[in-house]
């Protein structure tokens, strides 16, 4: 009744509106930061946490598209980010003296890092995708696990030569003089031009809105939510599976990947640990799915948001800090989902707006159960 | 209602951005006090050191502040938690930024601290790094260590184990993920091609495969090593010691300055670490007054042993003390001008501290003391001849 109403009254349908308002979300939310930041009223904490704040933003709304829209847990997006970071990274420091635009070094290598995340998703998703559910979650975890390892093995060198790569140590890459070690092991990757900055991870942030929401609203998108609801109706009227999972996982890997490459160019030296590109970290941004709501776009997007600050504001309790995020967490999950919370907020919303009806159903419904 | 929903969502959104943009970014330059930052992790594996160094400065601070503070002018204190992470580490350093730091101590644990120094290197602020050691640390010029580099650990183990002719035939076992641990080995390999041993066996381990070193120690027990070099820190240390006293193999252990911490460790037979030997800068049995008094200072404030790297935070406080009282530096100044003034002076000082005496050092901001060589005698360290 309400959508109808909209059709009508105004220049845009319901749906329209949903995806200026996203839209409009992060643009108003990158106005806000760049006026403060002209104006300097930005602290350098909220400075220096922009770009991972557009980093988690990316994250959470490509693993939105594995776990929500596509409807399989996904355990091992930290390890296609991971891909993303490395490759890119790698290839950003060796571009370094031959490509000399910073802009298009750092294009070419997002684009690089979304390519071998996307192939990697691809080629992990072919046996993977046979599995459902809980299975698929932990074989997703294991590669996630084995990404980790295998990037804590390699070492990688640049000389005049050109690359050399090892799986034993620095002395085995046999570097001239003046070469310089790209990737240590599993003392990490060093050495990237810092060439992230909000304003990228806003573009980012905008074109990964723009894959996603047209994907879940095109024709394509329509039949992978179709085998999410129902793999049985969605195979009898002769959806192809294996093509629409594959295509939204590997979509997803390969922006994870992107994300992990503009990451990557934020910091000088990064390390593959549990926490960084590790389970935990899949865990941490899976969270940001689940309490956005799954399959909820824009909700992903304030999650993230949300829960990368937090920490961060709440710095002034020193050691209690992340006792009392992890108790903020369980507090904000059961607020947003428990059944009560969700009917005592409805009947919020209905009392503000003025409308009974909510509240009338809502008493309707109990006079009918009891 | 979902409209509704969206507006109050997209209103917390840019409520929670704005809370952000409230901190005016008190351009953290001239204050009254001395306004000193560390950096380390108080939370997660690492917490051990972030901790110590946490409490280590703490003290320092408050004697220095008893006793009339720095040329008359107190010190504030802020410490913050980075998790061991070189993201936590950023946002912790802009953190300290935003509270108005002028002198920066940290970060203790080397990878946190590499991802710290490209900014204060551009912000051109002065950091003292309790035990960062890698020397990759030092390669700004703001940036200057209390603890020995990597490299000088490698190469004076091995030239001591040369000199003294502690064994012919040595196995290594390394933690391979670690900074740390790696650096002190790829010197102590390069070094002992000068020196009259051979290394019979090198292995490995990583962060996530920190258990069980049977594997190892069966290797070094085959190769027929006489001791066992372990540049490692000291819980994994603990775990080797009690296997390899299982499996009834009975090398000299010799380690670095992380086997500090092993006595005190809970739940560790300490008479399995009988006859280990250790370089290290500081003991805390150590005979002299300095020590003692800081030894009794923190077992009365925080009920245990301080190991050595709440020694080396400590000294740091002190090291600043003197480099500021050397320059002449004020707190006015405003932190770049307060950094070009320390770095000047920093070679220029000689400080007697908890770990080391007559500690000076060099503009690239290595430091210069003498390891000394402890070994574990009935439970507590002595000299080793």
């Amino acid at each position: 009744m309400k959508t109808e109403k909209k059709k009508t009254g105004t220049l845009f349908t319901a749906n329209t509106k949903q995806l200026i308002i996203t839209y409009g979300m992060v643009i108003a939310a990158y106005l806000i930061c760049e006026i403060c930041i002209l104006t300097g009223n930005m602290s350098n904490q909220m400075k220096g946490l922009l770009v991972p704040l557009c980093y988690y933003v990316i994250m959470a709304v490509s693993l939105n598209l594995t776990v929500g829209i596509l409807g399989e847990l996904s355990l091992g997006h930290a390890g296609f980010s991971c891909v993303g970071l490395f490759v890119g990274a790698a290839f950003s420091i060796s571009m370094q003296d031959m490509i000399t635009a910073p802009y298009l070094r750092f294009f070419l290598a997002i684009l690089i890092g979304a390519l071998a995340a996307g192939v990697i998703g691809l080629l992990i998703g072919i046996p993977v995708l046979r599995l459902k559910g809980d299975y698929l979650a932990i074989v997703t975890l294991a590669f996630c696990e084995i990404i980790k390892n295998v990037v804590n093995v390699i070492y990688l060198g640049k000389d005049s030569a050109g690359l050399h790569i090892s799986a034993k140590d620095t002395a085995s890459l046999n570097l001239e003089e003046t070469g310089t070690v790209i990737i240590k092991g599993p003392q990490g990757i060093s050495g990237m031009p810092s060439d992230a900055n909000f304003t990228i991870g806003i573009i980012l942030i905008l074109i990964t809105l723009f894959i996603v929401l047209n994907l879940i609203h095109s024709r394509d998108g329509r039949a992978i939510m179709a085998i999410r609801d129902n793999l049985i109706a969605a195979e009898s009227v002769g959806i192809n599976i294996t093509k629409y999972k594959l295509m939204a996982f590997s979509i997803s890997a390969a922006l994870a990947g992107a994300a992990g490459a503009f990451y990557g160019h934020n910091y000088q030296t990064i390390k593959a640990t549990t926490n960084n590109f590790g389970y935990n970290m899949s865990i941490m941004i899976l969270v940001f799915v689940v309490l956005g709501g799954i399959g909820n776009i824009r909700g992903s997007i304030i999650a993230a948001v949300i829960l990368t600050l937090l920490p961060e504001l709440l710095r002034d309790l020193s050691e209690y800090r992340l006792l009392i995020y992890s108790i903020i967490l369980i507090g904000m999950m059961l607020l947003n989902w428990s059944p009560k919370a969700i009917e005592w907020k409805k009947g919020l919303a209905a009392k503000f707006s003025g409308k009974r009806q909510a509240m009338k159903e809502k008493k309707h419904s109990e006079k009918g159960a009891q | 209602m979902k409209k509704l929903l969206s507006i109050v969502l997209v209103a917390v959104l840019s409520l929670t951005l704005f809370v952000g943009c409230g901190d005016s970014s008190a351009n953290g330059n001239a204050s009254t006090t001395w306004k000193i930052g560390g950096i380390g992790p108080i939370t997660g594996d690492a917490s051990v050191y972030g901790i110590a160094v946490k409490n280590g400065i703490q003290i320092a601070i408050d004697e220095i502040n008893e006793a009339g503070g720095i040329n008359g002018v107190q010190i504030e204190y802020n410490f913050q938690d980075d998790e061991h992470n070189g993201e936590k580490a950023v946002n912790a350093y802009n953190t300290l930024k935003d509270w108005g730091m002028n002198i920066l101590i940290g970060n203790v644990t080397t990878t946190p601290c590499l991802a710290v120094v490209p900014l204060t290197a551009e912000d051109n602020m002065f950091q003292l790094t309790p035990s960062g050691s890698s020397t990759e640390i030092i390669k700004s010029d703001n940036v200057f260590q209390v603890c020995f580099t990597d490299p000088n650990q490698g190469v004076g183990s091995a030239q001591y184990i040369g000199a003294n002719a502690l064994a012919q035939k040595i196995a290594v076992i390394y933690n391979s993920s670690d900074v740390y641990s790696s650096g002190i080995y790829e010197k102590f390999k390069e070094e002992a091609a000068n020196q009259p041993f051979e290394i019979v066996a090198e292995t490995s381990f990583t962060d996530d495969s920190k258990s069980d070193f049977t594997v190892q120690l069966q290797q070094a027990k085959d190769a027929g090593a006489e001791l066992v070099f372990l540049p490692i820190y000291y819980q994994e240390a603990s775990m080797i010691l009690t296997q390899a006293e299982a499996m009834d193999f009975h090398p000299l252990f010799f380690g670095c300055d992380g086997l500090d911490g092993l006595l005190t460790l809970q739940g560790f037979d300490t008479s399995l670490a009988e006859g280990v030997v250790l370089l290290t800068p500081f003991v805390a049995d150590a005979e002299d007054e300095r020590t003692q008094a800081f030894v009794s200072t923190y077992m009365e404030k925080y009920g245990e042993v301080p190991n050595q790297f709440a020694a080396d935070a400590y000294d740091a406080v002190y090291i600043i003390k003197a480099a500021i009282e050397a320059s002449g530096a004020t707190p006015e100044d405003g932190y770049s001008a307060i950094c070009d003034k320390l770095v000047a002076a920093m070679p220029t000082i000689t400080v007697d501290g908890l770990t080391g005496d007559g500690m000076t050092w060099i503009a690239t901001g290595e430091v210069s003391k003498d390891p000394k060589a402890m070994v574990i005698e009935n439970g507590v360290y002595t000299n080793f001849q």
